[in-house]
Parts: C-alpha cells; structure tokens; sequence
C-alpha cells in the first residue's frame, strides 16, 4: 500500500492514543514545554524528582475528572457536578469506613455504584426529558455538596492511620529507576491505563464513533440509525463513575476530606483542561492525548507559580485563567485562517 | 388613474440561473393580484424586488406614476409596500403590540410608551378581524391567527400594498376563509394586494386579475374575472414541452416490498395514506410544498412515527417508531436537508458510507478499519464520487458529491426500499443525471424506490408512476400513461386528473 495518508502507517496503538494528532493539539504540547523550560530554568526545584512525581500525581487525578467531562462535552453537553461528586465520595468512603465499619470492597464498590447512579440520572434528564445539561448538572453540583455536608454534619472525614493498603492505591510510588530515583506514582498507573483505555473506546469502536458522529451531527446521527439517546447517557454515566473514582482518590490520597470545600472548583479544571486538549464546547471533537497535555499545563502552571512566584499565589486563579484565554483565542485565530484556506 | 405600482422590464440574474427576464406588472388600487407560476418560475424574486428586498439587474420600478429606486426594504415601507413572507417575521416571546411596533416602538421621555402603544395597537388589530388584547403573547395565537398580526403590522406602517408570498400555505380552512374577509375588506379600503397561491381555486375565489410567470418570463394574464379558470390557468403555467429525459424501459415489476395501510401521520393525523410500492418499481410522490411529502416519509422511516396505521416490508409488518427499526426492516431514507440530516460534514467521506453498517461490520464492537476502508473505496468507484480520497472531510466535497456519499451510505446496508427525499435539491445538471442512472439502476436490481420531489421533470421522467398529494392525503395516483404536467398540477392544486383517453 503506498497510501499517502498522513497517519495511516503509524503503529494501531500509537495511533488509538493520540486520535487525531491535529495542529491543534501540537500547539498545546509546545505550550506545556514552554512552560516548563521557563519553570525549570527560573527555579532550581522543577526539575528535582519529589516535584516532578508531585506533577504526574496531580496530573494524573486531574486528568481522570478530565476523561470523564470530555465524553460528555464530545456529545455537545456539559457536566458541572463533578467536583461535588468528588466531595461526596471523598466524605462518603471514609465515613463508611470509619463510622460506620463498612468493609473496604462494600464501602468501594458503593461509592463506585453511586457515581454510576449519578451519571445515570443525570443521563436520564437530558435524554428522557430534555432537560439542558448545564442545568441538571448545575442542580447536581448544589444537591450533591449539600448532601455531602448534611450526612457528616460538616465535619472533616478521614481515615486516621488506618487503610494505609487502601490508601496505598493513591500513595505508592513505584521505583522505576532505582532507589531514590523517579517513582512513579500509583495513581499515575492507574490514571494510564484508563486513558488508553478510553483512548481505544474512543477512537476504535463503534460507540465511540457514535459518540463523535452524534456530537458532530446529532439529527444526521439519529437518520442514520444512532441510538443517540443512549450514547449520550452511556457519556454522562462515564462521566460520573470517573469523577467517583477521581474523589476516592484524592480522599485516599490527602486523608481528609472537608464536606464544605473538598473539590472545590474541580469541574472547572476539568473542563478547562478538555477544551485546552482540544475538545470543543460544540461537541464532536476531543482526543484523549490533548487531555493529558491540557491536564498537565493545568497542573505545572499551578506548579510553576508556586516555585517561581509564589507572592503571586492569591492570583492563581486568574493566571491560569488568563493563560487558558490566551490558548482559546490563538485557537480561534488559527481555525478561522485555515476556514480562509480554498478547500484540500 | 395610474397604477399603483408598477415595474417594466424587470431583470433578474443569480449565478447560473436566470431568475427574471423583461418581466413587467402593474397593479391598480384596491386590486386583488395573483401571481401564479410553477416552482421556479420567478414569482418569489419578483415580490422581494416589489419589497426592496432584492434589487433587480434592468428594469423600472413606479409607484403613482413616478420612477422610484428602491434600495431596501425601508424605502418600500417609506413608499407603502409591505411585503410578507411566507415564514412569518415574528417574535414568539413578545405580546402582539410589541410585535406590531417592532423597532417603532413609540417612546416618552425613552421609555417604552406602552399605553399609546395598546391603544394603537389595539386598532390595527380590529382592522384584520382580531378582537384580543394587544397584551396577549404571541405564541399563544394559532399559526392562521398569527398571520393576521403580521398583516395588521403591515397596515401599521400605512402600507397601501400588501404582498403575500403563499399565505395561505400553513392555514387551515377556516384561518383561510378568515384571511380572504380580511383581504376583501382591505380591497374595500382601497388598499391592493398582490399575493402568490398553489391553490387555484382560492386564485379564482379572491383574485381580480391573475398574472402568471413561467421560466422568469411574463406567460399572459388573466383581467377578466369571469375568465379566471383552472384548466385556463394551468395551460398558461405549464405551456411548453417539456425535454423528457429518455425513461427506462419499463419491466414487470416484482412482489409488494413496502405497503403501507392507513398510515396517519402525526403532520397530518386526519388523512390516512395507502400506499404500495413493488420491487422494481420507482414510485414518485408529487405536491406542493406542505402537501406532507416529506412528513409521510418521516413516518414510513419511523422519525415521526405513525399516530394510527401500519407498514410492511416484504409482507412482515414493521411500522418503524424510530429509525433504527426502520434501518432493520430494510428500509433507508436519504433525507431532504442533506447537510442537516443526512450528512456528518465534519467526519472523512469514509466515516460517513460506513455509519449505517458499522455495528453489523464490527467485531466485538471494534470497528473493523480494513473493511470501512473497502467499503469506501467500493462505493467511491461504483458511484463514481470525485474526491481526492475516502478520508476526505465530506463538507470539502460538491453538493452533488455529497448527495453520492449519502446514498453510499444506504447501499451499504443493501436496503429493501429506498425513500429519496428531494433527491437532485441544489445539485448541478450532470450530477443529476448520475443519480437518475444509479437509481434506475438500482431499480433494476429488484430495489423498491419511493421518492418525493418538486421538480416537475424529475416526477415525469424517473417515475413508473407517480402518487399526488395535497394538503395531508393521496389526492390521486397517476399511471404511466397517465403522468402528465397537467394531471400532476390538477391533482396537486386540490382538482381532479383527466383520464387518459386511450
């Protein structure tokens, strides 16, 4: 075959993780670098291997809510509950454990169940009813904090020194390279293996095809034979279980969870690093490496303010959200240039 | 006394088409105009170049006998020509003196003067027959009613021409006899109109005069009111010959693949449609816009599914509720709006052939990329599609091209019946009889085809016979030998055919 293609003979695998390699996600992998290059060299601690394990930790975490919110913003929706599903797991499972001595695979596997749950209704509004993501998620992110404060009375959960095997599975560092070398964090693992594998759902089957194709189109998908309601709530029950794993995670991980501020904001990051990784608000574009990539400059611009100005940190917000700006804008710039381009 | 209005010699071009040429029309006041023609004729252009919408490329315009420039639609209002459009301009979410004032709201002290503004309202309102509080919102008016706020919008500007591109096409009886009081008591007040109808026995009911256009040009008129008749009006609408292109030769057709009994659609739930369509056979569906065409399609590939009634295919009955039971039925819809509904623009010409088959081709739910790939390349070479390659992105490609991709798609999951909605819309000439070619061909092969289309040449060229619709029902089925223009019109304006005498 001596198709010229432009992706077609790299490996099936090389390609299932990166979908669609489009300028677009080069521009934000040079982005990261740049910030990177500017971190490390103005502050001596980047480059140190107990902060870049920190930044593959927290990228990871951050990257699995991520994962979630992309499958529903490919279908041209939005879910704005996620950081209160992580509250409610994050209090929840040690409040199962501790208070009321549930076993570790029971107090897992509800917490697990619940996020389904979640996601399922969710689904079930915006499909059976037509209700508007935005709004049911927004009731959603309200309900599930204020849900989360009543059952533990406001009080800060954790799980004092015990569960160190559970809590091993947001702790372990693995040592790839040796005594005190880079180890690599065990949710890192954790966080890879469900984005290849979501990277292959996505990009190699047919629901995930569906997916895209009914984001892209959704009247087009359904004259063409699509179950679309039920892939859109397949997304939202996705979305949802990932935000439950994510807060189990962070709860094991911090050993504390305070109901009123326990995941705070996390939606947003979520959904800041999808569109920065290339899914579009529009629906029907999204590619699992862009994720990765927008969930790590998340987390190094993060990093990067606190080595490198850290009497800048009351402004976080709005560096992050300045920079997240500047990256949607020279998006926009390049497409429109491209529109202006005579079609291929 | 001069006419009203009057235009000589108006020209009008769009790209590749010539929409009007040297067409003149004057109309007197208090005169009832109506403006017949077949789709394409130019009526619509010559309202909107009447309306200051378009301007034309020749031509004068007069309005009391003295040249004017119209260079948009303010200087027609300035001038007392409204113009309606046949979707209504309205705002749902405002109440009818807010629609009525739109923009001209009146103002005290640059606040909205909404006593002044109920009161006059409230009188343009009793002008067109409403007695309802100016207050009311208007999306809680009937669609007929609606119409009558837009004409008493119209009247609100002092206009003393109304111009009405089919308004009557989304009433009822009823809104429509309201409509015509209205019009005559309006004709009454000196005030003309000028207004577009399919229906001709509404054009005998209220028209004056009748000026008919066919092919951008003036085709005669009609001045004497008495004179003002069906058969009269269609010779002038249709008198020419037509180009037919060369029909299949015509062969046994084979079993009843779709039949559908007593199938009411939720359009159109008081007209149950029978219908049978053969293996072999090219079933053609006639009518003018808002006949049901395309809603009884809809229904048939369960988008709309059937409020009462059933379908069959090959004999097992199925009466899809949605497209997925459709599709296993063996039925494929290639859709009307081409790039709303039958087309993912965005995705690569092979993403969009292999959607309907991607399940049924997949292992395990992966798809399978080597057959996608075959599929594509299978398809592009059988229908001949020019595009650079089976991962082009489908927006890149010819409308004509595109309207292939849609169709790739359904032959892909080798259909029973194909229902084609508009199937040649907006592509060019020699696309058009590519599709012809294929659909024949496909006929050939056993395939039963039912298709909707408002091109006149294309239902009497591509059908063995041919279904007419009008306003919700079958108003008659026309065989072979009896698919004529006339016959087609006759049926589609709410007459009866002529039998063929043999």
């Amino acid at each position: 075959m001596n198709e010229a293609a432009p992706t077609s003979d790299r490996p099936a695998a090389w390609r299932a993780l990166t979908g669609l390699v489009s300028p677009k996600i080069l521009g934000i992998i040079g982005l990261l670098a740049a910030v990177c290059l500017y971190t490390a060299l103005a502050s001596d601690n980047f480059l140190k291997v107990g902060n870049l394990e920190n930044i593959v930790h927290r990228t990871a975490l951050f990257g699995l809510l991520s994962i979630g919110v992309a499958f529903v913003i490919i279908t041209g929706g939005i879910d704005l509950s996620i950081g209160s599903v992580v509250c409610l797991v994050g209090v929840l499972l040690p409040w199962l454990l501790t208070t009321h001595g549930w076993s570790v695979p029971a107090a897992v596997g509800f917490v697990l169940g619940l996020g389904a749950v979640i996601g399922l209704v969710h689904g079930l509004l915006v499909t059976k009813l037509g209700l508007q993501p935005f709004v049911v998620t927004l009731c959603g992110l309200l309900v599930y904090r204020g849900v989360a404060r009543g059952l533990t009375q406001d009080q800060s959960q954790g799980f004092g020194t015990g569960f160190k095997g559970l809590r091993s599975l947001a702790t372990a560092r693995l040592p790839l390279f040796g005594e005190g070398g880079f180890e690599l964090p065990a949710t890192t693992l954790i966080f890879l293996v469900i984005a290849v594998a979501a990277a292959v759902f996505l990009n190699r089957t047919v629901w995930g095809r569906y997916l895209l194709a009914l984001g892209r189109n959704e009247q087009a998908a359904r004259y063409s034979g699509i179950d679309t309601g039920r892939m859109k709530l397949l997304a939202y029950v996705i979305s949802s279980t990932l935000a439950a794993l994510g807060g189990m995670l962070f709860v094991l991980d911090i050993n504390a969870a305070q109901p009123s501020d326990f995941g705070n904001f996390y939606e947003l990051y979520a959904i800041a690093a999808a569109v920065l990784g290339g899914c579009s608000l529009r629906g029907g574009e999204g590619s699992i490496l862009g994720l990765l990539v927008g969930s790590a400059l998340m987390v190094v611009l993060s990093n990067m303010i606190n080595l490198v100005h850290p009497r800048y940190q009351n402004v976080e917000f709005a560096i992050i959200g300045g920079v997240i700006l500047a990256g949607v804008i020279a998006d926009e710039l390049v497409r429109r240039a491209a529109r202006r381009r005579p079609a291929a | 006394m001069p006419p009203l209005v009057e235009v000589r010699g108006i020209s009008k071009r769009f790209p590749g088409v010539r929409a009007l040429d040297d067409v003149s029309l004057a109309v007197a006041p208090g005169e009832v105009l109506a403006l017949i023609g077949e789709n394409g004729a130019g009526k619509s252009t010559l309202l909107k170049i009447l309306a200051g919408v378009q301007s034309p490329d020749a031509g004068t315009m007069l309005v009391d006998g003295a040249a004017v420039r119209l260079r948009g639609v303010e200087d027609a209002l300035e001038l007392g020509i409204a113009l309606i459009h046949q979707e209504l301009n309205l705002a749902d979410n405002l109440d009818l003196a807010g629609n009525i004032f739109l923009g001209r709201e009146p103002r005290r002290a640059g606040f909205l003067d909404l006593a002044a503004m109920h009161r006059e309202a409230a009188h343009w309102l009793e002008m067109v027959g409403l007695d309802i509080d100016p207050a009311t919102p208007l999306d809680q008016l009937p669609i007929g009613r609606q119409q009558l706020v837009e004409i008493a919008k119209a009247l609100s500007t002092q206009a003393r021409l109304l111009i009405m591109d089919e308004p009557t096409s989304s009433l009822s009886t009823r809104e429509t006899e309201t409509l015509f009081g209205v019009v005559k008591d309006l004709r009454s007040r000196g005030v003309s109109v000028i207004w577009i109808s399919h229906r001709l026995g509404e054009v005998r009911e209220l028209a004056d005069r009748v000026v008919v256009l066919r092919d951008g040009k003036n085709a005669g008129e009609i001045a004497d009111r008495a004179e003002i008749e069906h058969d009269r009006m269609i010779r002038m609408m249709v008198g020419r010959d037509i180009d037919r292109l060369a029909r299949r030769p015509s062969h046994p057709p084979g079993e009843v693949v779709l039949a559908a009994r007593d199938l009411r659609t939720p359009a159109h739930p008081a007209h149950p449609v029978s219908l049978e369509v053969r293996a072999g056979e090219i079933v053609g569906i006639a009518g003018l816009v808002g006949a049901g065409r395309t809603e009884l399609l809809a229904t048939l590939f369960g988008i709309t599914p059937a409020v009462a009634g059933s379908v069959a295919v090959a004999g097992r009955p199925v009466t899809p509720r949605n497209p997925i039971a459709a599709i296993r039925a063996g039925l494929a819809l290639v859709p009307e709006d081409r790039k709303e509904q039958g087309l993912i623009l965005e995705m690569a010409v092979r993403e969009n052939m292999s959607l309907a088959v991607l399940w049924p081709e997949s292992r395990a739910g992966f798809i399978d990329a080597a057959a996608e790939r075959r599929l594509a390349r299978e398809m592009i070479a059988a229908l001949g599609i020019r595009t650079p390659g089976d991962r082009q992105t489908v927006r890149f490609l010819s409308g004509g091209n595109q309207q292939k991709v849609v169709l790739a798609k359904w032959l892909a999951m080798r259909p029973r019946v194909l229902l084609l909605d508009e199937p040649t819309r907006g592509i060019d000439v020699g696309a058009k009889a590519e599709i012809y070619d294929l659909v024949h061909r496909l006929a050939g092969e056993g395939l039963a085809v039912l298709f909707v289309s408002s091109e006149m040449e294309e239902i009497l060229s591509l059908s063995d016979r041919a279904f007419v619709m009008h306003e919700g029902r079958l108003a008659g089925m026309l065989s072979r030998d009896e698919l004529s223009e006339e016959n087609v019109m006759r049926l589609a304006a709410g007459g009866v055919a002529e039998r063929m005498t043999a």
